[in-house]
């Protein structure tokens, strides 16, 4: 295995804790000492777990570099429908933080057509200066275009810190700008911090999301993350903030857009809403037997004012759209209220849903793992426990 | 007139069957097997029946330890016509930064006209190394795609690209990447014909030695993202969980619970 993991075999008293901490089944103990296989990922685990120090990395000699012309906190605000996105307002929230923490400033970034009067909100939301690029060629979100537009901002403001939310359009030109920056990115962070070296410090889930790591990008600038949508707090707007607006030129032509979108067509229907943007939502599993049964869940949700989703055995099985698909290989959700109806709790299901607020489970099998993850849970037969839920909390409300 | 398509593909574990080791809260990794990232094997397939429909070339790439061998024979069985595994201990660690620019270095020598990649690898869920890759190697991306249309005649590609509120209708000429969504097709289960010829297919092994550069831009010293710390959350739940209760009693209770949260009503 690569000499970048030493294991010193003077302090391994083969105790074998490495093996179990070991994420990829890397480490094995041969002849009474630990062995690196070529599976490990240098992920670190087992330098953290060794009782007596055996194991450590080392990424060699590093020259210095000066990363000190580097600062402000960004925030790309993301726009859809003529207003500003929640997760760009969560990040602002977010962003204040660590600006106020390094005594820097936060930026908020608007791209766009025709945007400048959302800049207001950016601003009450806690931008102290906003840079707004406004082209026609920007009126929809264009890989291209907006990388190349963001590109140019960032090296010419040289930001130590760029936040974008981790949505479909987040995703697509985060990774495009951060390979054209040379820097690093990391995917879906959970917690950001500055540590005493006014570095960030991301936290995120790795390997399937039941082990955390923590991130940092000590080398390069800016320190990019993106950030899924209801992971961070909404921050309570100041009325009549103002910001500092700076109309940035747009230097780019129709020839830079590689892509041509033809046709633009909406799908989502207002009944499933964005289940990423719902306070509340009520999700089905293959407990529930039929796909007609679903309406017991869409009673229950409508009662609620809740979005609909689905596991992935209903979503494969063709009862429920796509993306109404909760977990590892639809969307991760972290509602106010997760109401989880026949789902035994795979942890693919797991990894999409875990973070949410409150978690309301209900399933036949005392053993079925979403009762780990619940808050509140009824064992028993949801045929009979749902209608008499939906019934009492229609009469709950209505004397509300 | 063929087309020349290259496959992105990665060994993830399987996660169906993992279970949770209920003292640590961690997961339980022993004999859990290897298998191609479902994303990926999407990505195999459309690029096999666009081969199928228009002739060309299907190449599959892969970055990864020697056991990352049997991900490749998996596509090659699925159809796929020749294999490039680039595995050396010099890559190890890489972030995704660095695994992009590998790949590019490797894929920027053959020639091509389309990349799929799947959306992202379902056990980093980064969904970066797709546009990454693209960025290195100066093509147009489109990333979630939903359907695809190919037209070698006239060197373009029509995609339905899924969005937040849909999907937009994008087209752009090869060569291009895209990265696949489920719901592009139903990936085929490799025949045992598939599975015998595979065997005969080529596996190519590339080394950091194959594709030289600095050592310092792969893996591990390559990576801008450093992973300092893993750590398991502590479980934060010790929810009520109440069984044996009629279902009248059973729903006032949860009743109860919902509207004291306040999120209702």
């Amino acid at each position: 295995m690569s000499n970048l993991i030493n294991v010193d075999v003077e302090k391994c008293t083969g105790c074998g804790l490495c093996v179990k901490v070991c994420p990829f089944g890397a480490v094995s103990i041969v002849d009474g000492k630990a062995s690196i296989g070529p599976g490990c990922t240098l992920c670190g685990s087992c330098v953290k777990a060794c009782p007596v120090g055996a194991i450590s990395i080392s990424r060699g000699e590093l020259k210095p570099v000066d990363l000190s012309e580097y600062k402000g906190v960004w925030v790309v605000a993301e726009q859809i429908d003529g207003r500003i996105r929640n997760v760009t307002l969560e990040l602002l929230g977010a962003g204040r933080r660590l600006a106020d923490k390094l005594g820097e400033e936060l930026y908020a970034v608007l791209i766009g057509y025709k945007v400048r009067e959302l800049a207001d909100v950016l601003a009450e939301y806690g931008a102290d200066k906003i840079l707004v690029a406004d082209h026609k060629l920007l009126e929809r979100y264009n890989t291209d275009g907006y990388a190349a537009v963001l590109y140019d901002m960032i090296s010419n403001y040289k930001p130590s810190i760029v936040l974008l939310g981790a949505t479909m359009n987040g995703r697509d030109l985060a990774p495009r700008v951060a390979a054209r920056l040379k820097t690093g990115l990391t995917a879906d962070c959970t917690g950001l911090d500055i540590n005493d070296a006014g570095q960030l410090v991301q936290t995120r889930p790795a390997f399937g999301g039941n082990v955390m790591a923590t991130i940092l990008c000590p080398r390069t600038r800016p320190q990019m993350a993106t950030v899924r949508p209801r992971v961070m707090k909404m921050p309570k707007p100041e009325p009549g903030r103002t910001a500092e607006i700076i109309d940035y030129p747009v230097k780019i032509a129709a020839s830079d857009i590689r892509t041509k979108i033809l046709e633009v067509v909406r799908e989502v229907h207002e009944a499933a809403a964005n289940i990423e943007e719902a306070d509340i939502i009520v999700s089905a599993g293959r407990g529930i037997g039929s796909k007609e049964n679903l309406s017991l869940i869409r009673e229950l949700a409508d009662v609620l004012h809740a979005a609909v989703g689905g596991s992935r055995a209903i979503v494969d099985l063709g009862w429920l759209p796509h993306h109404q698909q909760v977990g590892q290989t639809g969307k991760t959700v972290a509602p106010k209220l997760y109401i989880a109806i026949g789902i035994s709790g795979a942890i693919q299901h797991l990894v999409g849903m875990q973070t949410s607020e409150t978690i309301v489970a209900i399933n036949k099998d005392p053993e079925a793992p979403i009762f780990d993850v619940a808050d509140f849970g009824i064992v028993g037969d949801l045929f009979q426990i749902v209608p008499a839920l939906t019934q009492q909390l229609r009469e709950a409300l209505k004397q509300k | 007139m063929g087309l020349k398509i290259v496959v992105c593909v990665k060994q993830v574990p399987e996660t169906t069957e993992v279970k949770i080791d209920p003292e640590t809260h961690t997961l339980i990794r022993e004999g859990i097997p290897n298998i191609v990232n479902p994303f990926d094997e999407i990505a195999v397939e459309e690029a096999i029946r666009i081969k199928e429909k228009h002739g060309g070339e299907v190449i599959v790439v892969t970055m990864g330890p020697p056991q990352a061998r049997e991900a490749l024979l998996k596509c090659l069985a699925m159809g796929a016509d020749r294999a490039i595994h680039i595995s050396d201990r010099v890559f190890a660690g890489a972030d995704t930064y660095a695994t992009s620019y590998t790949l590019a270095r490797v894929i920027s020598q053959l020639d091509y006209d389309l990349i799929i990649c799947g959306k992202q690898a379902t056990d980093g869920d980064t969904a970066q190394v797709g546009p990454e890759l693209a960025e290195h190697l100066g093509i147009p991306q489109i990333t979630y795609a939903k359907k695809v249309m190919v037209y070698p005649g006239e060197k373009k590609i029509v995609v339905h690209r899924e969005t937040d509120t849909g999907y937009e209708v994008v087209e752009a000429k090869l060569p291009v990447l895209i990265t696949a969504i489920k719901g592009l097709n139903e990936p085929r289960i490799p025949s045992l014909m598939g599975i015998m010829a595979a065997r005969k297919k080529e596996i190519k092994l590339v080394t950091f030695k194959d594709i030289g550069g600095s050592e310092d831009s792969y893996g591990l010293r390559g990576s801008p993202t450093w992973v300092i710390d893993v750590f398991t959350p502590e479980k934060k739940r010790q929810g009520i969980i109440i069984q044996g209760d009629d279902p009248e009693t059973a729903a006032k209770k949860l009743v109860e619970f919902i509207l004291s949260k306040g999120v209702v009503g």
